[in-house]
This record gives structure tokens, C-alpha cells and sequence, in this order.
């Protein structure tokens, strides 16, 4: 698996989000979108998944390149059932219980017949440790459980690359922990992951790769080591010193 | 109360509850059935966006909205005959409750799947579904569960609205009602009585309303996390 993109722009009005930004993703990478709020990388993210349509680009999916202006449905959603997306919010279906959220795309975007849906969805819930919950709906569960099941959710489709959008920023404190062991683990299997975040521990420990975003731009990409132990741009050192202002 | 207006009422009784059984209720429930599908659909087409469609959904509700439902009546029963329409009683009163009970609910409908968040549709395609495939499993359940408590208002509005098919000629509760206050003149008595049938239909549907709302909200029980 490999995705590049290739100066994606997307512009709010008057407001230019992103100013042509390239990034690639190799098989087994965590990359981390890092930087202040208001950058871009949120967009960035839903402008690769189809979320937003971005107003220019290229989107090169294990050598298959596409338009990002104009896409056709058909590519879309052929390209959105190689890969998977966990919201800042959740979002699991509400109507839904923790299994019915895990099943719904197998069943119903891949005709995967229901039993055999059941017993993949079951294994995937058991390794974000929430299948003794299964049976819950969502107003049931604690944000944390959520956006464990979410996880789930995006496992059961055997992904080839998650996506990650800020997957702990609606959490409690104390909720945090069990997201990012989860996280941590699936990057440990060598799951492809896609991660935009402000969780520097896990971008200094777990991810490979960082990309550091301002103003809709990229300010420095490079190993996830290199990046904190040796930032080459002012304006990355600044934004680590903040970070670490607010750590201690 | 004398013995001659007890004799009334008993005597009465199954001569307003029948046409009660027979008309008022199928012409509620078949009008309202009609009703509920047209409304999801014109909400549908609104909530979709699609164009053209769009503006002629929009035309309806205004128009039935608009004109009151006993004019409504009269210009099919009345008015159509005059071109050459001929429609018999009870179904010229099922079209015009349908049409009308249509307008009000697509409202509603729209209204609750515009208040789904956003986030389930998101959701739905990031999981390979399409468009179609998440309005029908993820939005509209969502959207019925929302709308469900003012449809039930709605369905016992309509109710006590069949009364005027009455004037239509359509042999309901309201009609028997009339007929027998026309042989007894015994007005107070037997309105009260007609009153007090329609209370207890009215009053079976409040507790299917309740029933219903507790079926309907398990999924969002607050339980132990």
C-alpha cells in the first residue's frame, strides 16, 4: 500500500485552507499531522477520504492516480472501502448497537453475508477490548468505549490505511489511555495509519513519520526521531516549546 | 337526567360506535398510511436536494397548507363533479386527508432528518456505504424516531378532522350523529355522546403514542457504562 498526494488546495470562501500540500504514506507508516489549530490538517485529512472536495490536486493510491477536483462516485467509493476513517466525535451510528456499528459496512457497502460479518466484527471488537460490550448502544457507552467501537468499526474492513481525526481531542483526560493503547497497538501489527493529533507522546513514540502544518502548508516533514530531537525550522522549534511548556 | 334521554343514548350508542368502526377509523388509517408515504417521499426529495423536484415539493406544501381543509373538500366533492370528476364520497375524502395530512407531515419528516447530525452520513460513507444505503438504515430511522412523537399528534388530529367528511356526505360518526339528532332533538345529549367516542378512540392512540415512543427510544436508554 502506498498513497501520495500531490498539492492538494482547498479553499472556505476566501479562506485558503490548504496551499498545496504533498505527502506520502508507505506501508506500516504512522504519520502524525502535527500543528496549531487552524492549520489545515483536519481538512487535509477529510479532502483525502472525499469528505471535502479539494479544489486541486492529485491522489495516487497504490499507483492509481486520481483528480482530486473531479472524482467520480463510482472511485470513491471504490477508494473509500480500502480505507477507513475515525472521527474526532465518534460518530457511531445511533440506532446502532456496538456490533450493528461493526457489521453495517460489511453487510450492507460489502454483501458480506451476516454470520460471517458477526464473527469478524466480534474479533475485531475483542482487540480494542469492547466485545463484552457489544450489545450497547452508544448513548451506553463512555466516549472512550466509543471511539474504541469506532476503531473497530474501521478495523472489521480489513483497511489499508486508517484515518485518524484527532481521535482523542473530544475524550476526558482519564479516557485518553485506553484510545491511544489501542492506537499503539495497531501500530505495533504494522497497520498503515494516517493520524492527525496534538498527542505529542504518541507522535514521539509511536509514529515513524511527522508533518508539521501552518497556515495550510508544510513546514517540515521527516522521521518522527529526527523531528523532536533535531527540528530543523524556528518557527517547528517554537511550536515543540510551547508543547512542552504545556507538558510541564 | 330523565329516563327518555338514557334510552337515547343507549339506543344510540351502536348506531354512532359503527360507523365509528367502519368509516371514521379505516378512513383515518388509510388516509394517514397514504399520508406517511408521500410524506417521506416529498421530504426525501427536499432533504436530497433534488433539483426540480425540489421547487414542485415546495409548491404542494404551500398550496395544501395554505387553503383550509374544508375548502380542500369541497373543491373535490363539490368542484370537480362540475368538470366532470366524479369521485365517490369516501374516496374523494381519502385523497383529499391523504394530500393534506401529506403536507403537514413531510414538514415534520424534513424537519427531523435535517436534525440527524451531520456526522452520521459522514459516518456511513467512510464505512464504503452509499448514499441511498445510509438514508434508509442510518438517517431515516433516526429521522422517524425523532418525528414519531408529533406524527402520533398528528394521526389524532386527524381523527376528530374526519368529522368533516361528514359534510361530504360520507357516512362517519359525525354524519349518524346528525341523523339521529335529526329524529330525536336531543343536540346536547348526543353531540356529548359523539364527543365522548372520539375522546375514547383519541385516547387508545395517546397510549399507543407512549407505548410506541418507549419501543422506539431503547437506543437512547441511558444504561450503566
Amino acid at each position: 500500500m502506498t498513497l501520495e498526494v500531490r498539492g492538494i488546495a482547498k479553499r472556505f470562501g476566501a479562506l485558503e485552507v490548504l496551499k498545496g500540500i504533498d505527502l506520502r504514506v508507505e506501508q506500516g507508516d504512522v504519520v502524525a499531522i502535527l500543528g496549531p489549530s487552524g492549520s489545515g490538517k483536519t481538512t487535509l485529512l477529510r479532502c483525502i477520504n472525499f469528505l471535502e472536495q479539494a479544489d486541486a490536486g492529485a491522489l495516487i493510491f497504490d499507483g492509481e492516480s486520481f483528480e482530486l477536483s473531479h472524482m467520480s462516485r463510482k472511485d470513491i467509493l471504490r477508494l473509500r472501502k480500502k480505507t477507513a476513517f475515525v472521527f474526532q466525535n465518534y460518530n457511531l451510528f445511533l440506532n446502532k448497537t456496538a456490533l450493528e456499528n461493526v457489521t453495517e459496512g460489511l453487510i450492507t457497502a460489502r454483501r458480506m453475508p451476516k454470520a460471517e460479518a458477526v464473527e469478524k466484527a466480534e474479533r475485531a471488537l475483542e482487540r480494542v477490548g469492547m466485545l463484552d460490550r457489544k450489545d450497547h448502544y452508544p448513548s451506553q457507552l463512555s466516549g472512550g468505549q466509543q471511539q474504541r467501537v469506532a476503531i473497530a468499526r474501521a478495523l472489521a474492513t480489513d483497511p489499508e490505511i486508517i484515518y485518524f481525526d484527532e481521535p482523542t481531542s473530544a475524550l476526558d483526560p482519564e479516557l485518553i489511555g485506553e484510545v491511544l493503547a489501542v492506537m499503539r497497538r495497531l501500530a505495533e501489527e504494522g497497520m498503515t495509519m494516517l493520524v492527525v493529533t496534538h498527542e505529542m507522546n504518541f507522535a514521539r513514540n509511536v509514529s515513524t513519520k511527522v508533518i508539521f502544518m501552518e497556515d495550510g502548508v508544510v513546514l517540515e516533514a521527516g522521521p518522527a526521531k529526527e523531528f523532536f530531537a533535531n527540528p530543523r525550522e524556528e518557527r517547528t522549534r517554537a511550536f515543540l516549546r510551547t508543547i512542552h511548556g504545556e507538558e510541564r | 337526567m330523565n329516563a327518555r334521554i338514557v334510552e337515547i343514548l343507549i339506543d344510540s350508542f351502536p348506531k354512532i360506535l359503527i360507523p365509528g368502526l367502519v368509516r371514521t377509523i379505516p378512513l383515518t388509517a388509510i388516509s394517514f398510511s397514504l399520508a406517511m408515504v408521500l410524506a417521506v417521499a416529498v421530504a426525501l426529495v427536499q432533504f436530497a436536494n433534488v433539483g426540480g423536484l425540489k421547487q414542485l415539493c415546495r409548491l404542494y406544501i404551500w398550496v395544501i397548507r395554505g387553503t383550509p381543509l374544508l375548502v380542500q373538500l369541497f373543491v373535490v366533492f363539490f368542484g370537480l363533479p362540475h368538470v366532470g370528476v366524479v369521485i365517490d364520497p369516501f374516496p374523494a375524502a381519502i385523497a383529499v386527508f391523504s394530500i393534506n395530512e401529506g403536507a403537514y407531515a413531510a414538514e415534520i419528516i424534513r424537519a427531523a432528518l435535517e436534525s440527524v447530525p451531520r456526522g452520521q452520513m459522514e459516518a456511513g460513507y467512510c464505512v464504503g456505504m452509499s448514499y441511498l444505503q445510509i438514508i434508509r438504515r442510518i438517517i431515516l430511522p433516526q429521522a422517524m424516531r425523532t418525528a414519531f412523537p408529533s406524527l402520533a399528534n398528528s394521526l389524532i388530529a386527524m381523527v376528530k378532522d374526519t368529522s368533516l367528511a361528514s359534510v361530504v356526505t360520507v357516512a362517519e360518526m359525525m354524519m349518524a350523529t346528525k341523523q339521529l339528532n335529526a329524529l330525536y332533538y336531543e343536540p346536547l345529549a348526543l353531540y356529548l355522546e359523539v364527543a365522548f367516542i372520539y375522546l375514547m378512540f383519541c385516547t387508545v392512540l395517546t397510549r399507543v403514542q407512549s407505548w410506541g415512543e418507549k419501543k422506539l427510544s431503547s437506543y437512547e436508554r441511558k444504561g450503566t457504562v
